[in-house]
């Protein structure tokens, strides 16, 4: 499959700064495609619209040339959010949080490192980085092709970090899923990216 | 209280008030009848054995006729507090969800409601709807669902941005599954403890019209009755037709605070671990 974003251009309601201009990006499922740039670019603008929770101001958002608004129920492109405490609602327990998920795989709970004595808990119970990995694993459904990681392990240790994304690389490898992880640290994205994808600033 | 935690605490204390207002409530319906018996052998009695809040001039006995009193404007504010805490859920959901036009015109009417003062709106209402126990539940359901109306707007709104229900929507979680499960938990304490916290204000204002002659008849045993039929009496000495009814109705007031308040505090998350 291939996720293609045409000439996109947006900014948060008029009058407003003009974050992204014109910017095309091709992403097929065997890749693994790192975004790099410094902070205020547009990085999540971006991924919020490929995901389809933004809409462009021009330009479309193609999942195998068909718009990806046209997708209804499950959204194939899949976002994992930079804070994962906005991310889970603080009156769900974690095991209701990970059923949300398209039939979430056992593997990839225990790859996540998720403990079962976790899945008891409310997310004020649980610390960032052990909350960021049932959001990650919520994303890893059945029906995922493409999953935009936005910053997704800036608050991991160097050990859990490795951790996450070595599990993470395997698992997309062996399902075919199309990865963009956006991060400001290049040696994580040299890493983990079979391709690097300069966002340039909008004067 | 050594060996309760602070949540069995609060509990223990929700429980304690309820239990109160039940028993105020029961035993006012149980005397009825026996709080408009009249004896003039026993008349203008003070306080004490058996008239523990005394007689007044007809021989009836206070203590009996506070209960039936109080228990009348417990049932008005249970009945005038849950139409307007549904009146209000229902608004503010509305505002919230149903577009521009229908949140505007919800929120004039909010402020129009707001804006005009609160007794003299409830007087009118009152009076229009023919005054005594149904233009005083009118009155009060009419006048009190702002506050929480705007509450649940609020929330709801707020709750249509958080990330987690945009998220939920990507996960292809249905409408009605997003309204069960992430927006019902919490609306609900908010509606729940909105509701006992309209209490207190329906009784009082149950009880401040009636004080004025806009609510209920003067041959029922109400505790507006009671105070403005005992003001009469106190320039006589007679201080305990006023003072015993009094302390009692500001006794029921604050124990629906404490178990509006108790309740807030057993259904945050947060203070499982207190």
């Amino acid at each position: 499959m291939v996720l293609e974003a045409k000439n996109i251009s947006f900014r948060y309601g008029k009058d407003t700064r003009q974050i992204l201009k014109d910017f095309s990006l091709q992403i097929e499922s065997h890749e693994r495609v790192g975004i790099a740039a410094p902070s205020g670019f547009g990085k999540t603008t971006f991924c919020k619209i490929l995901s389809g929770y933004e809409r462009p101001e021009a330009g479309e958002v193609l999942l195998d040339g068909v718009p990806l608004s046209d997708y209804k129920g499950y959204c194939p492109v899949q976002m994992i959010w930079q804070h994962p405490e906005q991310a889970v609602n603080p009156r769900l327990r974690m095991r209701e949080v990970l059923k949300e998920g398209d039939e979430v795989e056992e593997r990839v709970i225990r790859g996540l490192g998720i403990e079962e004595d976790w899945l008891n808990r409310f997310p004020a119970e649980l610390s960032g980085g052990e909350m960021q990995r049932f959001c990650i694993a919520r994303a890893l459904g059945k029906r995922t092709r493409f999953l935009l990681a936005d910053e997704i392990s800036t608050m991991l240790d160097l050990i859990t970090q490795s951790q996450i994304w070595n599990f993470l690389v395997e698992e997309v490898s062996r399902r075919e899923i199309g990865l963009l992880a956006v991060s400001h640290s290049m040696p994580l994205l040299l890493r983990v990216s079979t391709r690097i994808c300069h966002l340039e600033p909008e004067k | 209280m050594r060996g309760f935690n602070g949540r069995m605490k609060t509990a223990l204390l929700f429980g304690m008030a309820v239990a109160f207002l039940a028993a105020v409530t029961l035993a006012g319906m149980v005397f009825s009848e026996e709080a408009l018996l009249t004896d003039f052998s026993r008349k203008n009695l003070g306080p004490g054995i058996p008239y523990l809040f005394g007689t007044d001039w007809l021989g009836r006995d206070m203590f009996l006729r506070t209960l039936t009193g109080l228990s009348v404007s417990i049932r008005i504010g249970l009945l005038a507090a849950g139409v307007s805490s549904v009146l209000a859920l229902l608004l503010g959901v509305a505002a919230a969800t149903m577009g521009k036009l229908a949140d505007s015109v919800i929120t004039w009417i909010i402020d129009l409601v707001m804006g005009i003062p609160h007794i003299l709106l409830l007087i009118l209402i009152a009076y229009a709807c023919g005054k005594g126990f149904k233009g005083v539940v009118i009155g009060v359901a009419l006048t009190h669902w702002t506050s929480l109306a705007r509450l649940i707007r609020g929330e709801v709104l707020q709750l249509k941005e958080a990330l987690y229900i945009k998220t939920a929507r990507k996960l292809g979680v249905s409408s009605f599954e997003i309204a069960w499960k992430h927006m019902l938990p919490h609306l609900f304490p908010q509606f729940l403890v909105g509701l006992i916290l309209t209490f207190p204000h329906a009784i009082l204002h149950e009880a401040s019209i009636t004080f004025l002659g806009f609510g209920l008849p003067p041959e029922q045993p109400a505790i507006g009755i009671i105070l403005s039929e005992s003001m009469k009496y106190l320039a006589m000495g007679r201080w305990w037709l006023a003072l015993f009814p009094g302390l009692l109705l500001v006794l029921t007031v604050v124990l629906f605070d404490v178990a509006g308040e108790s309740l807030r505090r057993l259904l945050d998350p947060g203070s499982a671990h207190k």
